[in-house]
Parts: structure tokens; C-alpha cells; sequence
């Protein structure tokens, strides 16, 4: 019997368990892809909201400012990259600069720091490549960027350092009830709980459906985003804003924690929750509108896209708390500003878990840092020297485009990458110029090699994206040969 | 381990592919001593050692050898020059001084010091992201020349059903690979009205294996969240965009890429050298010297070529400057400088100099027939046929050449008719 099972390891599922792995409870996370963040939270911009956007009466209000301000110890505790880079709100139109002095007026109510107009002369001067008929910006110096899935490879590492059992590619199928609990069964096991938290994104009224303890609706609404060239690097140096409509925050031009910039995302709303699949209507709409405000921008410099979808709730705010089934709590409809609101959301949660009786009880012992995966293209060449000397792997360089080892490919491994889009996403071989075409022959073959697995059984994602089949010896009769 | 490597060297290739093996060659014939080939793969011979089909050599050798069967002579030959190569290593940076860090999986962090040095770092292949194919992502989307080496070197098979976009020389052989592999070849599509290949790969990979080529075609959707399922095609118009109410469905599991070449010059823009947009490559001097004295730059990292005969030629000049240079000899500097005129794609060298028969490589823009090459006022040669995919080669003498004594130099082709 677990005291606690998370179902989903997005970015909230990985959050609410190294936060619970505080406490001297048993903690299952149980995820149906084959690694943990390979749903909506890979495809999420990586934006750390600065804290003005979100309404202060809404649930997404109260918790972005607060998750705003854990990033900095999150991102030291984890070692991932996070950087507050800024953001610029740009009015293009007479209408918008009403906008910007709500929003204004809004964060300082909240009490976000440094918010300040600027003058399209100091706008020129911050930021030259931007459009010269930008009216009036409004910057927010408190947001910042990360790669949301190094967040949740570094939550995830964390809690199960401190105990979290993990489950990947086990989805759930039913939950039960039982007395003192639920019972939940997945395609190969059962998991009794006292406390369910539903975490399941965009699945989430799926699985609060199972109990009956669905009274919200989840609206998938689709973002496609466009990677660009390193050609573009420092094109823009802050995260750009349009003045945001009512369903979403407009077409982003994003500086990525790695500095390639990034353009996207759209918002439409889908039926399919499984529609990742971008689109000549998406890419025209994403180019048109930076264009507006950033000429310099081409879709030609486009080295790779994809599509996410945000798990929105038909309330239009987070769904979290209990539910009529007595220990199972929804933490659902996260949308933007999710990812920003995460860590809060954990602590909040945790909160709500001892109100209902959980006894939560500081674990003596617990370890808030991890090792953290070593990254040898941000080393110095003195760091350098000394990792080659420690391990020779990092004298192999498996993907050239973004300077990846073979050591940083084994620790992958080591903390639970099992598919190409997992060694990918954690240690970026094959995310490059190149995309993949050099490393990924090296990669599958230190998959194969560590995990025992025959080549033609290695996916890119999980069952059914096996990448390659056997080679077919047999010579049919009558080939004529 | 201790290191294998000298202090300085002559020259440093970066590179063991068949442009960095004939430059070392080419460098060693020169008198250069101390020649260092630096190469990241495990072996010598670069995109060579996958490329099984025969064809190679006809120019150099004068009979048809398979990729593997190329390599190999040259590799023998530069060995026997007591060249040092390097294997499975990786060039970090080279400095202006010429100052090389080089990381190796056997002997960690090596620093050597170049008198001269060649890039021959080759070209990778264009993918996906550059063409914006709207869909999903899922696996069995890969480019030609990573299923090539899946194919021939890893014995397994990039999937039953294929189809391929774009008509480049890998994608062609890749066709009639998978054919032989028992797969089926559904077809090739390719978004210009004309073929991308060698004309002898579209009739011997494509023609003889009844595999259909449809121009002006591109892939408007990839249909499948965890495999290949289907594809939507479309033809394009003018602008080359989809006209999607004219599309329809091809079922296949896989699509191989075959779109195009991109020269690998991380460390030549690191280096800061003078680039051609048009090639991709760095400019170069007749002496295929690049903008920073002393590193000089041949095969596909300087353009991408159709013949691994031309690429040796081209690193055998390369080798042989390089070689001269490092040991204190200096050809005259250029005075010509070449400019791309009317239907000419690009042109390799940049400049020349008057007083030697000099190489020029061209590409036209489109297919052109029955047209006239010019070259200034002096120079004319009528062709039949020029097509894109097909690379020129020209020898200009100092007869032609002394006329344009510090000038520009304009190239181009005057149609007969478009084809």
C-alpha cells in the first residue's frame, strides 16, 4: 500500500514527487510512456512566466508568482540549465498600451519586481533586431527559460533518490475502490493507494472518469513550435510577447536556456489527444506573426518543429483539490502557466495532503541536490582535461553537432533513458543541425549495448516507433535467382 | 595513454574521407614530412566505407570500384607515406596560429601545432526540419544516408514499404538498395521539375528497377504518431508549394530523405573564414587556400561535388599547397577575381592568378539546352546540356587568363533554350 500515487510524470507528476519525497511516506509515480515528460511537458516552451500574466483571483494567478520565484533553487538543487533572461510585452497598436499598463499594474499588485516600460528608443537599444514600430514594451525582468524535460529528468532523479518508486509505460486502465483506499490497475500491475493525485494532463478527465470524479473537461488545445538555425542566435536576447488574446499568449519568439531561438507556439483547439502533428496553416501563422515584430525572422531557418498540447480545463483555470472520491485528488487542467506554477503546485499540494490527514513527517535524511548529468560541451577546456583523465568516454564524441560524449550518453542511460527521443532530450544528441543523421547509429548502438537489447528492438519513443527491422535473409522460391 | 602525436606537424588534415586522404597524399608527394589526419570515425575512409555500389574511380583510376575498394587504395597509399592518421578523434578548435585541440576516445586531450592545415570535413545531409513537412513525427523518417549506413554496414533495414522525397545521388541508390533488400520502393518524389541525381543513377537505380520518379511532387502531411503510416502527396506550382486539392495518399512506413547536402563548416565559421553562401563552403584562392592564410579547404566541406573523382583531384591541388606553404613556398597571389554571372549557380575557386592552367568547377542554375559558356570575352564552349545536378569542370590557360590581369572575371551560360 503506497501513501501516495501520482499518476503522470509531466512536469507536475515529477514536481509532486520530489516534493513528497520530502516526507516519510512510500510515493508511486506511475507514467504510460516509456519515460517520464515524453507528453505535453517535452513540447512545452520552457518559459518561466515572470509573474504578471495570470489573473491574481484565479488558482493559475496565485501559484505562477510563487513558482517563479522556486526556479533558482530547483534549477541549482537539479543542475539544469535556467536562466532569467527577461521578458518584453510589445504593444504594436494604440489599443495594446492600455493592455500593458493593466498588466503592469496587475504584477506589482502581485508583487512582481522590476516591471518597467520602455520607450521604443531604449527598446531599439535593448533589443535592435525588433520591428521599429513597436510602440511601447512593457519588460518583466523575473521570467527565464529552461528545457522543461532537463526539469523533469531532474525532479524525477531526485525523488527517487529519496525513495519515489518510479513506473514508466504503464498506463492506467481502471482505478478501484477499496476499503482504506483505491486500487489502481495498470496494463501489468496493481497499485493500492490511500491518496491518488491525478496528474494525467491532457488524459486527466480520462482518469478521474475511472471514479467518477470527473466534473471538469479537458480541452486539448494544440501549440506547434518552430526551432531555428544558430545563424539566428542573439537575434533577440529577452523572451517576446505580442499583446496576448484571450486564448492564448500570442506567437512567442523564445531564446532557448541553449540560446537557439525558438518561434511558436500556436493555440487551436483539437479533439485528438494524440494530434502532435504539425501543419502549412501552423508554420504560416507562426512566421506571419513574428514577422510583425522581428523582420529578420525567415521560416527558411527552420531546423526542426513539433507540436504540444496544453491540457486545458473547459474552466479555464487549474483543477486542483479533492474530489467527491474520498483520496483521490485532481491536479489537472495545467496550462500555461503551468510549468512556471509547478513547484508551487507541489507545495501546495503537499499542503492540501496533510489538511486531509496525511501525516507528512521531514525525512531526516533527504537530499535535495543531485549529481546531475555532466555536460561536457559547457565545460571548460581545464574541466575538460580533468573529465577525460577521470573517464575516458568523454574523449568520444558521439554527436558532433552538439558536442555530446559517450560519457553523458551511459549517465542517460544509467537514469532511465531507454529511446532515442530519450537520450535526445537528456543529454541533446541529435538535436543539432544535423539532426541525428551522424549520432544516431552511436546511440543506438550504447543503447543496445548497455541495456541488452537487440538493435532492431530500440524505438524512438516507446512501443510501436521501433526505429529499424531485420533484414529479411530468406530468398523466396521463384525471385529467380 | 601517452600520445601518439608530434609536436607540429607540416600539415593537418581534419578529416579522412576521400578529400582528406588524397590531401595528405597530395601534401606528402609535395615534400611535406609530418602529415596528421585527423578523423572521428573509428576508420579511414569516410562516407566511402558505406557506399557498397560500384561507379568509383572511373576518372582517377580509370575503372569502376566500389566505394570501400577507393578508400582502400588510398588509405594504403597514404599509409605507405608514413602519414599519421588519427581515428576516432575530434578537431575541438583550430586556432589562428594554427594551434589544434584534438579530443580522442584513445588517447583523451592532444594539442598539436600546424604549419598549414586542410579542412576536408565533408558535407552532412539536409533533414526534415529544413523542409518544414507538416505532420507528425514519428519513426521511420530518416534521411537516405543514415539508412544507407544502417543498411550496409548495420545489416538492418530502415522498413518495409519506402518512399523517398527528393531525387539526390544517395536517394537513387538507396532506391535500388532496398529493392535488392526485398523492400518495396513505392517511389521517388522530387519538388523540381528536374531530377537532383546523375543522370546514369536515375536510369540504373530508378529505370532498371521500374521504380516510378515524379517531378514537381512533394509531401504535404506524414501521417502515423508512433511509425509511418501513410503519406499525403501534392504537386507544387511555381513557387514550389503544395496544391493540396490535388493531393493524394501513398501507404508506406518509411520516407527516406535525399534533399540535398550541406558542407560541414562548424570550425571553418568558428575560424571565422570568409564563407560563399552560394556553396556553403569557404572562399578559396587557386590555391584552394581560404581566407585565413595557411588553411585551405577541398572536397564537399568547400562544395558539395557529384564525383569522388573530382573531390581527390581537387584535395590532390589542396595537399600539394598546403604541403608548399608549410614549408615556406608560395604560389603568386590571385589578381583574377571570378564572379557568378547569368544562370551560374556558384563557381569554385573564388579568384585565380594568370600564370598557370587553373581549375574552375560551376554549377548552372536550372537545366539549360543547347546553350554557350562564357567566360569574359575570350572564352566560349557550346554544351548541349547543362543540368544543375551535374558539376562543370573548366581549364582556363594563361592564354585566356593573362587578358583579365587584375580584373573581375565574369562566368555565364546564354541559353539556347530553357529545357
Amino acid at each position: 500500500m503506497y501513501d501516495v500515487i501520482i499518476i503522470g510524470g509531466g512536469i507536475v507528476g515529477c514536481a509532486l514527487a520530489r516534493e513528497l519525497s520530502r516526507y516519510r511516506i512510500r510515493v508511486a509515480l506511475l507514467e504510460r510512456e516509456v519515460e517520464v515528460g515524453f507528453g505535453t511537458s517535452k513540447t512545452n516552451s520552457g518559459i518561466i512566466h515572470a509573474g504578471h500574466h495570470a489573473h491574481p483571483d484565479t488558482l493559475k494567478g496565485q501559484l505562477e508568482w510563487i513558482g517563479n520565484q522556486m526556479w533558482d533553487d530547483l534549477a541549482r538543487d537539479l543542475n539544469f540549465g535556467f536562466s532569467r533572461i527577461g521578458e518584453l510585452l510589445l504593444a504594436m497598436q494604440a489599443e495594446d498600451l492600455n493592455h500593458l499598463e493593466e498588466l503592469k499594474k496587475q504584477g506589482e499588485r502581485k508583487g512582481v519586481t522590476g516591471l518597467e516600460m520602455w520607450s521604443p528608443k531604449r527598446l531599439r537599444q535593448e533589443e535592435p533586431n525588433l520591428s521599429h514600430d513597436i510602440l511601447q514594451a512593457l519588460h518583466a525582468p523575473t521570467a527565464g527559460v529552461v528545457n522543461p524535460y532537463e526539469a523533469c529528468f531532474g525532479l524525477i532523479e531526485c525523488a527517487q533518490q529519496n525513495g519515489v518508486e518510479l513506473f514508466c509505460g504503464q498506463p492506467v486502465l481502471s482505478i478501484t475502490r477499496e476499503d482504506g483506499g483505491l486500487l489502481i490497475h495498470t496494463s501489468r500491475q496493481q497499485f493500492r493507494g490511500r491518496f491518488i493525485l491525478n496528474a494525467a494532463g491532457v488524459f486527466a478527465d480520462q482518469v478521474a472518469a475511472m471514479v467518477g470524479a470527473d466534473d471538469f473537461k479537458i480541452l486539448p488545445r494544440k501549440g506547434e513550435e518552430y526551432m531555428l538555425d544558430r545563424r539566428l542566435q542573439g537575434i533577440v536576447t529577452r523572451l517576446i510577447f505580442p499583446t496576448p488574446t484571450v486564448s492564448s499568449k500570442g506567437v512567442l519568439i523564445i531564446p532557448t536556456v541553449d540560446g537557439t531561438i525558438m518561434v511558436g507556439p500556436t493555440a487551436e483547439d483539437v479533439n485528438d489527444r494524440e494530434d502532435l502533428s504539425t501543419t502549412f496553416s501552423g508554420a504560416d501563422k507562426v512566421f506571419t506573426a513574428v514577422r510583425r515584430y522581428c523582420p529578420a525572422i525567415s521560416e527558411r531557418d527552420t531546423i526542426t518543429e513539433f507540436a504540444g498540447l496544453r491540457a486545458v480545463a473547459d474552466s479555464n483555470d487549474f483543477v486542483i483539490g479533492p474530489s467527491p472520491i474520498k483520496g483521490f485528488f485532481n491536479v489537472a487542467g495545467i496550462q500555461s502557466p503551468g510549468l512556471t506554477a509547478a513547484p508551487a503546485i507541489a507545495t501546495y499540494v503537499a499542503k492540501m495532503l496533510r489538511g486531509e490527514g496525511l501525516a507528512l513527517d521531514e525525512k531526516t535524511d533527504w537530499q535535495a541536490k543531485i549529481e546531475g548529468p555532466p555536460r561536457f560541451a559547457l565545460m571548460s577546456a581545464e574541466e575538460r582535461r580533468a573529465a577525460i583523465s577521470r573517464d575516458p568516454a568523454f574523449g568520444r564524441v558521439v554527436c558532433r553537432c552538439e558536442l555530446v560524449t559517450e560519457a553523458e550518453v551511459l549517465y542517460a542511460i544509467k537514469h532511465g533513458a531507454r529511446t532515442l527521443d530519450g537520450i535526445k532530450f537528456r543529454v541533446r544528441a541529435g538535436m543539432g543541425r544535423c539532426q541525428g543523421g551522424f549520432c544516431t547509429s552511436r546511440v543506438l548502438d550504447l543503447l543496445s549495448s548497455t541495456l541488452g537489447v537487440p538493435l532492431t528492438e530500440l524505438t524512438k519513443r516507446g512501443r510501436g516507433s521501433e526505429l529499424f527491422y531485420p533484414r529479411d535473409d530468406r530468398i523466396a522460391p521463384g525471385d529467380g535467382l | 595513454m601517452k600520445s601518439p602525436l608530434q609536436k607540429t606537424y607540416d600539415v593537418v588534415v581534419v578529416g579522412g574521407g576521400p578529400a582528406g586522404l588524397a590531401a595528405a597524399l597530395g601534401a606528402g608527394e609535395a615534400g611535406a614530412e609530418d602529415i596528421l589526419i585527423v578523423d572521428r570515425e573509428t576508420e579511414a575512409g569516410g562516407i566511402l566505407n558505406q557506399c557498397i555500389h560500384s561507379g568509383f574511380g572511373l576518372h582517377h583510376f580509370k575503372e569502376e570500384l566500389t566505394g570501400p575498394e577507393y578508400a582502400e587504395r588510398f588509405i594504403q597509399s597514404v599509409l605507405s607515406r608514413q602519414v599519421t592518421i588519427l581515428t576516432d578523434s575530434y578537431v575541438m578548435n583550430i586556432a589562428p596560429d594554427l594551434h589544434i585541440e584534438v579530443i580522442s576516445g584513445d588517447y583523451g586531450h592532444l594539442e598539436v601545432q600546424a604549419k598549414s592545415v586542410v579542412l576536408a570535413m565533408g558535407c552532412r545531409e539536409r533533414t526534415r526540419g529544413a523542409i518544414r513537412t507538416p505532420g507528425f513525427r514519428p519513426a521511420g523518417v530518416m534521411t537516405a544516408g543514415l539508412a544507407q549506413k544502417m543498411v550496409n554496414m548495420k545489416g538492418l533495414l530502415p522498413g518495409r514499404r519506402i518512399a523517398i522525397l527528393g531525387s539526390g545521388d544517395i536517394g537513387l541508390i538507396m532506391a535500388r538498395r532496398l529493392m535488392l533488400e526485398g523492400c518495396e520502393v513505392v517511389g521517388v518524389y522530387e519538388l523540381m521539375p528536374f531530377s537532383n541525381g546523375l543522370t546514369r543513377n536515375l536510369v540504373q537505380c530508378l529505370d532498371d528497377f521500374a521504380i516510378p520518379l515524379r517531378l514537381s511532387t512533394t509531401v504535404a502531411f506524414i501521417h502515423g504518431r508512433d511509425r509511418v503510416q501513410r503519406l499525403t502527396m501534392a504537386p507544387v506550382d511555381d513557387q514550389l508549394m503544395p496544391i493540396l486539392n490535388q493531393s493524394w495518399q501513398v501507404a508506406c512506413d518509411t520516407l527516406l530523405l535525399s534533399i540535398g547536402l550541406i558542407p560541414e563548416n562548424e570550425l571553418s565559421t568558428r575560424l571565422r573564414l570568409k564563407m560563399d553562401p552560394a556553396t556553403g563552403g569557404p572562399q578559396v584562392t587557386s590555391t584552394l587556400e581560404t581566407s585565413l592564410p595557411g588553411v585551405f579547404a577541398c572536397g564537399n566541406v568547400l562544395h558539395v561535388h557529384d564525383l569522388v573523382d573530382f573531390v581527390t583531384e581537387e584535395a590532390l591541388r589542396a595537399g600539394r599547397f598546403a604541403a608548399e606553404v608549410a614549408q615556406g613556398r608560395r604560389r603568386p597571389g590571385d589578381n583574377i577575381s571570378l564572379q557568378t554571372g547569368e544562370n551560374i549557380a556558384s563557381c569554385v575557386p573564388h579568384s585565380l592568378s594568370p600564370d598557370r592552367e587553373q581549375v574552375v568547377y560551376l554549377r548552372v542554375k536550372r537545366p539549360l539546352k543547347d546553350c554557350v559558356l562564357t567566360i569574359g570575352d575570350r572564352y566560349e564552349k557550346v554544351f548541349r546540356m547543362l543540368i544543375p545536378s551535374e558539376m562543370i569542370r573548366l581549364t582556363l590557360g594563361p592564354e585566356i587568363l593573362d587578358r583579365y590581369f587584375g580584373e573581375h572575371l565574369k562566368i555565364e551560360v546564354h541559353p539556347g533554350e530553357v529545357a
